[in-house]
This record gives C-alpha cells, sequence and structure tokens, in this order.
C-alpha cells in the first residue's frame, strides 16, 4: 500500500508525536519557522509512506493529511 | 488515483486549538468531532465545556454548546437531555470539574441513570491553573501544590473515577481509555461512540475517562508523557471496560414514570 | 372565577405551572419543602413537565440554567442558606441572558439560623448577591394572592428581559392559608433564537459568560446595565395605603407590611395620622416614588425583620430630606400587630 501525507505547517506545534509513532521514519523535524514560532515537521523524501495514518491519529493539531493510492 | 483518507472534521471548527502542544484535549476534541460526523447527529447533539483548558471547546465544536459553572456541567446536560430527550447531550470534564468540585453532580447525574454522556480527561493536574494536585495525582507525583509530591497521610489517594462509577447501579457504560498511542487513540474513539451510541438508544448513563497527556505541566515532552501514561499512569488507573450493560434494554432516567 | 383556599407555598407552584413552568429542580429545606412536594406531585401531570430533586441547591440553579437555556421555563426555590449556595448560578444566568425564577422563602439567619420567617436576605436578594455588576429582579409579595400574581408575573418579566427574577417571602407566607384566584396567564413569547436545541442544518450557537477581552467584556456589562435601567424605569412596583394626610409613614415591605397594616388599623382609630409606604419590587427599589412622598410627608418609620437593610435603600432614595427611624425584629421574630403599634406611638408621639 502507498500513500503520502500533507503536512499543513501553520498548524504543526513541534510536539513531536507524529515523528516518534511514524513506522516508516517519514517524518522528521526541520529547522524552518511556521508563524506560531514553532519547528513544522516536515517528510523525509527518501522513506516511503505506507498510508497508515498513524501520524494523523496521534496529531493533536489536526495538521497532517493523510492519501492512500 | 489517491483518496484521502483522514482530513479535518466537519464537526470541528477551522480555529487553530490554543491547547499545547501534544494536549490530550487537541485529540479528543478531533475524536469526538469525528464521532459526530460518523453518526451524523451535529444537528442535534448540545455539547456542555468545563472549567478547565477546555472552557473555550465552544470555539473548537460545531455544534451548540453551554458553558457550565466548575463542575456543574452535568447538572446542566442532565435539564438539557430531560427538556429535549431526543438530542445527543455530552459533557466534557477534567479532573477538577468532574471529580473535586463538580463530584456531587457526576455523581448524582449516574446515580440516578441520566442519559448523557460524560468524557472526562484525566491527565492527573490541574492544567489550566497551572498544574496543582486534582483528585486524580497520583501519589509521590509533583504538583505545584504538591511540591515534594503527593503524600497520602495528608493528601489522600488518587481518585479512581472510573471504578467508582462503575459501581453505580445508574451507569450503563463506563469505559476508561488511554491517548498515549495509536491504538489507544482508536480505542478511545471507539469508546466515545459506544457512549453516545448507549445515549441515542435511551439506555442510560456512559462515562468514557480519557488518560490524557498534559506535557505542560507534567514537564515533559509530548513523547515521553506517553511513555508516562503507559508505563505510570496505566499501573494507577487501568485502562479497560469497567461497566458494560448496553447490552441490556430499559435502563434509561425518564421524565414521566 | 373561583376562589381557591391554598397555602402560600403551594399557591406559588401552582402559580408557576400555570404560568407554563415546566422544569423544576430544588433540594429541600424548611420552610418551603411544600412548595418542593407540590411540584413533584404536579409537575409531573403536566404536559413535558419535569421535576428532579437535586442532590443540592447548587445542582438545581445549575440545572434550571440549562432548561432555561432549553427553552423552557424554569424554577427552582430555597431559603437563605440554599439561596447562598444558588448565587454562583444565579450570576451566570445573569451573565448568560437566561430567565429563571428563584423563589427564597426568607427564615432566621445569618448561618444556619432558624426555620422562622424573616428579612434578613434582602442583601442577598438585591444586592447581588453573587458577584459581579448585575441584579435579579426582586418581588416582595405581601399576600397568597400576591404570591399568585407576583410569581405569574415573574415568570412573563424574566422572559421579557432575558434575566432570573426572585420572589422573596418568607416561612409565614409560606405557611399561610388564604382565598387566592389564579388570573389568566399570559402566553409566552420567547424567541427561538436564545434558545440551544442543537444546530439542526444551521449554524451551531453557543451560550457563555466567559468574555476574556475587556473590550467584549466591558460592552457586556454596559449592555447589561443598559438592560437594567429600562427595568427600573418600567417595572417598579409599590404600594401605598393610607397616605393622604400621613404624618409618619411606615416603610415595609411582605409579612412586615401585612403587620403594619395591622398596627395602622389600630392607630388609626385613635385618630394617628399613619400611612404605609410598601414597595412591592425590591429591585428595582421604588425611590423615585419614596422621594416624591417625602415632599409632603417628613417622617418615615422604616419596619423590618432584620437588623435593617431595606433600611439603607430609604437612606439613599430619601436623600436626608425627611428624619428615618428603624424598628426592626430579626432571627426569626414576628411582632404582633399589637406591638407593632406600640412602637409607632412611640415615636409618633415623639415627632409630635
Amino acid at each position: 500500500m502507498k500513500g503520502y501525507i500533507f503536512i499543513k505547517k501553520e498548524l504543526c506545534k513541534e510536539c513531536g508525536l507524529c515523528v516518534h509513532f511514524c513506522p516508516k521514519d517519514h517524518i522528521i523535524p526541520s529547522k524552518e519557522y511556521n508563524a506560531q514560532g514553532y519547528h513544522p515537521v516536515c517528510v523525509d523524501e527518501t522513506k516511503e509512506c505506507n498510508g497508515c495514518a498513524i501520524c494523523a491519529t496521534m496529531c493533536p493539531e489536526i495538521a497532517v493529511e493523510v492519501y492512500r493510492e | 488515483m489517491a483518496k484521502i483518507v483522514f482530513k479535518h472534521p466537519e464537526s470541528l471548527k477551522e480555529n487553530i486549538f490554543h491547547y499545547c502542544p501534544g494536549c490530550g484535549h487537541s485529540i479528543v476534541h478531533r475524536l469526538v468531532a469525528e464521532v459526530i460526523d460518523e453518526m451524523g447527529i451535529r444537528g442535534i447533539t448540545i455539547g456542555v465545556p468545563p472549567a478547565g483548558c477546555a472552557v473555550l471547546a465552544y470555539n473548537y465544536f460545531d455544534v451548540d454548546m453551554i458553558e457550565a459553572l466548575h463542575g456543574r456541567g452535568p447538572a446542566m446536560a442532565t435539564a438539557i437531555k430531560r427538556c429535549l430527550p431526543d438530542r445527543l447531550v455530552f459533557s466534557y470534564q477534567g479532573d477538577g470539574d468532574l471529580a473535586a468540585i463538580g463530584i456531587a453532580e457526576s455523581f448524582h447525574a449516574a446515580n440516578r441513570g441520566e442519559n448523557i454522556s460524560v468524557i472526562f480527561i484525566n491527565n492527573a493536574v490541574y492544567g489550566m491553573t497551572g498544574g496543582q494536585m486534582a483528585p486524580t495525582t497520583m501519589l509521590n507525583q509533583r504538583s505545584t501544590t504538591t511540591p515534594a509530591g503527593r503524600k497520602q497521610a495528608v493528601d489522600g489517594y488518587p481518585v479512581k473515577v472510573s471504578e467508582i462509577f462503575s459501581r453505580l447501579d445508574g451507569a450503563t457504560y463506563v469505559e476508561r481509555c488511554a491517548v498515549s498511542s495509536p491504538t489507544g487513540v482508536n480505542k478511545t474513539k471507539k469508546a466515545i461512540r459506544k457512549a453516545f451510541q448507549c445515549q441515542m438508544a435511551g439506555l442510560g448513563f456512559s462515562l468514557v475517562e480519557v488518560l490524557s497527556l498534559c506535557p505542560t505541566n507534567w514537564k515533559l515532552s509530548s513523547v515521553d508523557s506517553c511513555k508516562y501514561i503507559d508505563e505510570v499512569m496505566s499501573k494507577v488507573f487501568p485502562p479497560g471496560v469497567y461497566k458494560d450493560q448496553t447490552g441490556q434494554s430499559g435502563k434509561t432516567a425518564e421524565a414521566r414514570p | 372565577m373561583n376562589k381557591i383556599l391554598m397555602s402560600g407555598n403551594n399557591v406559588i407552584g401552582e402559580a408557576a405551572i400555570r404560568a407554563g413552568c415546566r422544569f423544576y429542580a430544588g433540594y429541600p429545606i424548611t420552610p418551603q419543602n411544600e412548595l418542593t412536594e407540590y411540584m413533584a406531585e404536579h409537575m409531573r401531570n403536566a404536559e413535558g413537565g419535569v421535576f428532579i430533586q437535586s442532590e443540592s441547591e447548587v445542582a438545581a440553579i445549575n440545572m434550571i440554567a440549562g432548561a432555561a437555556a432549553a427553552g423552557v421555563r424554569v424554577m427552582t426555590s430555597s431559603s437563605g442558606p440554599g439561596i447562598s449556595l444558588k448565587q454562583e448560578g444565579i450570576s451566570s444566568m445573569a451573565a448568560q441572558e437566561l430567565p429563571g425564577i428563584i423563589v427564597n422563602i426568607m427564615r432566621g439567619g445569618p448561618g444556619l439560623g432558624n426555620i422562622l420567617p424573616s428579612q434578613g436576605d434582602y442583601f442577598q436578594a438585591t444586592r447581588g448577591g453573587g458577584h459581579g455588576d448585575y441584579r435579579t429582579i426582586v418581588f416582595a409579595p405581601g399576600s397568597c394572592q400576591e404570591l399568585a400574581d407576583l410569581t405569574m408575573d415573574a415568570f412573563d418579566l424574566a422572559d421579557k428581559y432575558r434575566t432570573p427574577a426572585m420572589i422573596l417571602a418568607d416561612g409565614m407566607m409560606g405557611q399561610m392559608m388564604e382565598p387566592v384566584i389564579f388570573k389568566k396567564p399570559k402566553p409566552r413569547q420567547y424567541p427561538e433564537k436564545f434558545m440551544l436545541r442543537g444546530a439542526g442544518s444551521g449554524k451551531s450557537k453557543f451560550i457563555r459568560g466567559l468574555l476574556l477581552d475587556p473590550v467584549d467584556s466591558e460592552a457586556h456589562n454596559w449592555k447589561l446595565a443598559r438592560k437594567y435601567e429600562v427595568i427600573s424605569e418600567n417595572e417598579t412596583r409599590c404600594e401605598e395605603h393610607r397616605i393622604d394626610d400621613a404624618k409618619l409613614v411606615i416603610v415595609a415591605y411582605g409579612t412586615a407590611a401585612r403587620i403594619a397594616k395591622g398596627a395602622i388599623k389600630r392607630l388609626r382609630s385613635h385618630d394617628m395620622k399613619i400611612g404605609l409606604f410598601r414597595p412591592i419590587t425590591l429591585w428595582p427599589f421604588p425611590e423615585m416614588r419614596l422621594r416624591t412622598l417625602s415632599e409632603k410627608v417628613n417622617n418615615f418609620l422604616v419596619f423590618e425583620m432584620s437588623t435593617g437593610q431595606m433600611l439603607e435603600d430609604v437612606r439613599l432614595a430619601l436623600q436626608g430630606y425627611a428624619d428615618i427611624e428603624f424598628h426592626g425584629r430579626p432571627g426569626g421574630a414576628v411582632p404582633t400587630p399589637a406591638e407593632l403599634a406600640n412602637v409607632i406611638a412611640r415615636v409618633y408621639e415623639q415627632k409630635d
């Protein structure tokens, strides 16, 4: 199963739950800033997303949209 | 063609949560909204927020809501449900709201078997007011009013809400869950749905207690807070179904004899 | 229309149900238990009627707030200590602009006091007694007939102004049996847009009192203040009894006024020119009417079954334009008309 995610960077509060729980290490911290003053997470293109939606399940801010092929 | 499998629930407004990074409220708000969406009951839902971090819940839930005084949500919800029995009425509360100042209102709504649903966010501390001891604060847990840790001799013991309420004959469905892992989050959503279905079927009082992370007042990262729930809180407050009489019929408080 | 012989507590219950009250929550406390029991007995026969004996007076006020938001006419009742417990809820109902009737059958105080009639809750009723800038419409009935009439009027005014209203009676009136006629209630006029019944297919709404932004909060307070001004201009009530030629005017309300009328009857038969000014709304207090009265009357005697609470409103109203004496019997003591007549006579003699 393949998938991809879209991270709404302005909503991310850098809690790190998605980074920790992603079984594919597909999400990593970044160094950029959003308007709230946090470093929003971003995707690691070298790892594959399988559309499991665990990131979105854990994300408190509903900042992740998940798509599945 | 990829299809979206996870998006923003309709019963939640687009506002950015004011909750802290990693707060369990944010997760549970989403779960409640998802259940409301899936059950198609947005138009008949009335929610009662607590006094606490979630006092502004009406900025997030796109359903009719009325602010309750601290601890009095179940009393308001009782009255609203008695007057409008075909609506879905839920009270959303934290530790102080349900188990301290509001313990009488929660207890007696359950005892009367009021056909409402209570969502109880247990994060073992008073969040909004800055981290004081809650009824659910665990022994030896530090808080701003137990700087040396909760001591049973002077501070008593943590209150096990699910255990206590499950002993009341008026309670129909009582479950404790945790939002500290994806499995936990999914179980919590199922429990909330079961509680709402219990209410819509007129089966009586339902309570879902959610072990919820409070990274700010626990002074832990969000990830460590999840571990804290799994390794420490779950030992004191074991998740599980404490009462389930939804299989039995005819259990509901009625306005008319 | 038929007169029905009923005791005061029951009169309030019957008047409420006839006025369309369909939600009552209350907790037992002497001397108003008959009212709670009346509602338990009769509310279930009214279509859609809900009676709940709540776990406390605190729970009761919060229940009626919820039912009021749901669009139902609501009432709760208690006595002094229980009304103290309800204050946060009354303040919240005022903030959220929810209508509802709170009945206080006053007893001796402070603290547990006793179960005898008194008027020690005047401050509590008219000066808040909860927190924040709000007012409660307070009716002071003086007879069982007024219990019936004013209870019905209270529901209408609470709806009209979207604010809590109080019936301030006392233990004697609650027990007293008199024939009453229940007038025909007016149909309810309360717009649906103020009711919280589920968003349906439209926008959701919320009712709240928390206003964190001081711009919003100040505006809301002034909005309430303007409402209270309108109420003061339009809803003040009082009775003037035998004041045309009075040299001394008693100011009293409720049971105290009843006793005063008896005293005045005795004294008038001895040619003493004494009258009675009886506020019927304690908030808004009929200060303009009282001040106008002071243009021709120089001597007032305030009589209360307390150590002097309405006395302060009388002083504020008269602004030094007349002499004010005071006679009080607190703690559940209820003088007879003869006893009161002696007191008044002494004051009258001194003034001459």
